[in-house]
């Protein structure tokens, strides 16, 4: 939380990649009967932005919502749980990977139609400004939902009523697997559309968590100033396939070219955070190794219990409808 | 006994209940336009200034933002003037706020109200004199209401307001001028429960909206005739009242459903099929639908005048079920008075 140090900033990075890298292990086993987009690979901005918000600041994300679920202080049991369809799920199996959400923690919802959250975050923004209170919503999305007609009329709605809301779009260049140059215009900058509804909008490096905590700390400042709405655009790279454990070259390459992601997997937020805070003394490469395997055997641990909690009863099926 | 009309009930609702919590606030393009929505959110604003909001043009993210903001304990009343604009609300609206307390299961909810009005005569047209009750009363988990009279939408009103569930209420722009004795205290009716108009013997008329007051009116000319018609009007379409509808038709032993929509896939199929399905033997005659040609509106005067169903094809509808040949007399059209073009 704000005040947060580089240790923290990189641990919880490595918390998201176990866990993600633990799914991705047993995902294979089609136990985890819900498709699921994984977060490998752009942990910085999911952490970067959450450590800058209080508690009581919420949170949204969109349908690659792990990393934000996670980073927002959702509980990895809650995650696990869902995605093995259990009762002891944040949803009660109801929502799957995509709807990810733990309210007492200000992860208030992920919906996995392009946009939606855009929208709720604003909503709740202005809630905040309506009622006073100095809290500042954020949401997460992709570069996919940039070409939607809800991001501009979430923009331009947020701008208008100068509520406090944060966007954070991170941008990994991909729409399931449709390139940006098919999608936007050429040398388009997504910054820039935000900037034109007249809010400070930043193009960051969103695979280095310390960059991505600045930010968000500036822009939480501004939300709560009460001088309205700002913009992150982060660029990152998709580790893994859209949907799915597996990585490019087991998909033969079929959508990235070997060159172009080795370049991306060279960025990797959490080795570049390790090197980067090794080589300024703040840690050792001991510790982040302790750090890793702890989290490790307590994803183990989490494996075992989300399997042991037990299904809904089909007597359960429709509780939640009026 | 004091009467208001329907718009005015509806406003006394909305202050009523904007009285009783802080949290409502009423939001719609141009909700502040000379006129208040027709006479329904003028007051409101008169006397919470800061509780009304005229927003930018994003039905769609607007939806959505109503959603978050009623995730954070806000009460939002969305006004659509046209409810035909709701087709661009529909994702979040069914996508997120139908789906929001079965899908995340944290026993939080988005009781966003909306309110459409449905447009009808004096050439709206296509795009507006269409009602979206049939579409959004198809997803589990919005309440559909359609209130013809006005005791019936202060009430209902209320009860939207005060409740956890997202509600869609339309409200026909035909039956806004229609006056009635409303209490004056707030009070709730709950969804669900239909009231039957006019008891009858010989046949049952289901209409729901407009519907339900020109059932009332062909009612009133079959019985010149010595037809006696049971009409009901379900009032909320989901949840739907199928017990008062079926024990009307076992009553009857012939039902007519009548519309504002299309009869594809509509509210007056749903009523046939739940009749053939839980009281097949009791029907003595086939189920009729009197809905709206299957085309688009017409703006043409003397198109649009054949295009909606009026209390004479509900009645003729009657007397073909009952196998009579009666002729019934005519009334006039619920739009004569209307002065254009708002």
């Amino acid at each position: 939380m704000p005040g947060t140090n580089a240790k923290t900033l990189l641990r919880e990075m490595i918390r998201i990649r176990v866990a993600e890298e633990t799914v991705a292990r047993y995902y294979p086993e089609q136990e985890m009967r819900t498709p699921t987009h994984f977060s490998i690979g752009q942990e910085a901005v999911s952490v970067g932005v959450c450590q800058a918000l209080e508690r009581t600041d919420v949170a949204f994300s969109g349908h690659r919502c792990h990393g934000e679920y996670l980073a927002k202080g959702g509980s990895l049991l809650g995650m696990f749980a869902e995605l093995y369809g259990r009762v002891d799920g944040c949803c009660k199996g109801r929502g799957g990977s995509v709807h990810l959400n733990d309210p007492s923690v200000g992860m208030v919802a992920s919906s996995a139609i392009l946009g939606e959250t855009m929208a709720t975050a604003v909503g709740s923004a202005w809630a905040f400004k309506m009622d006073g209170q100095p809290r500042v919503a954020v949401t997460f999305f992709g570069d996919g939902v940039c070409e939607e007609g809800i991001f501009h009329e979430a923009l331009n709605f947020a701008a208008v009523k100068q509520v406090p809301v944060i966007f954070v779009c991170a941008n990994n260049g991909l729409s399931t697997n449709t390139p940006l140059d098919v999608r936007q215009p050429k040398g388009n900058q997504i910054w820039k559309w935000a900037a034109g509804y007249g809010m400070p909008s930043v193009l960051i490096d969103g695979n280095d968590v310390f960059a991505v905590y600045d930010a968000a700390v500036k822009a939480v400042e501004h939300c709560r100033s009460g001088a309205g709405p700002s913009f992150i655009e982060a660029t990152t790279f998709r580790a893994r396939v859209h949907v799915g454990f597996e990585t490019d070259d087991m998909k033969g390459y079929r959508f990235r070219s070997r060159e172009a992601v080795e370049a991306g997997m060279a960025l990797d937020p959490v080795a570049r955070a390790t090197t980067e805070l090794v080589a300024k003394g703040v840690c050792t490469e001991a510790e982040v190794a302790a750090w890793t395997e702890a989290y490790e055997r307590e994803l183990e641990e989490v494996v075992a219990a989300a399997k042991a909690s037990p299904f809904p009863s089909p007597d359960e099926l429709l509780v939640g409808t009026y | 006994m004091r009467r208001l009309k329907y718009h005015q009930a509806i406003s006394e609702a909305t202050i009523q209940c904007m009285e009783r919590d802080p949290n409502i606030f009423v939001a719609g393009i141009g909700v502040k336009d000379a006129g208040g929505m027709f006479g329904t959110t003028e007051e409101a604003e008169a006397r919470f200034p800061d509780r009304v909001h005229d927003i930018p043009n994003c039905e769609n993210a607007f939806a959505g933002i109503t959603i978050g903001a009623a995730a954070v304990g806000k009460r939002p009343l969305v006004v659509h003037p046209r409810n035909d604009f709701m087709f661009l609300a529909t994702d979040m609206l069914i996508n997120l706020a139908a789906k929001w307390k079965y899908m995340y299961q944290n026993g939080t909810s988005v009781p966003v109200v909306t309110r459409g009005v449905v447009g009808r005569g004096w050439g709206p047209g296509a795009t507006h004199s269409q009602s979206t009750h049939a579409l959004f009363g198809h997803f589990p988990g919005l309440y559909v209401a359609t209130p013809a009279f006005p005791a019936d939408a202060k009430g209902l009103l209320v009860s939207a307001l005060t409740g956890d569930v997202p509600v869609i209420i339309l409200e026909n722009r035909a039956v806004y001028e229609l006056e009635e004795h409303v209490p004056e205290e707030m009070y709730s009716i709950p969804f669900g429960k239909a009231r039957i108009i006019r008891e009858g013997t010989d046949v049952t008329i289901v209409g729901a909206s407009l519907m339900a007051y020109e059932a009332k009116r062909a009612a009133d000319i079959l019985s010149e005739q010595g037809i006696s018609a049971e009409v009901i009007d379900p009032r909320s379409i989901r949840p739907l009242d199928e017990e008062t509808i079926l024990a009307s038709v076992r009553k009857t032993g012939h039902l007519v459903v009548a519309d504002t929509s299309w009869a594809t896939y509509g509210f007056a199929a749903e009523v046939a099929a739940i009749a053939a399905e839980k009281a097949f033997a009791e029907l003595r005659a086939p189920v009729r639908r009197v809905t709206l040609p299957d085309g688009p509106a017409p703006v043409s005067k003397p198109l649009e005048d054949i295009f909606h169903p009026t209390p004479m094809s509900i009645a003729q509808a009657c007397i073909e079920v009952l196998r009579t040949d009666v002729q019934v007399g005519h009334v006039a059209d619920v739009q004569a008075a209307f002065a254009g073009p708002y």
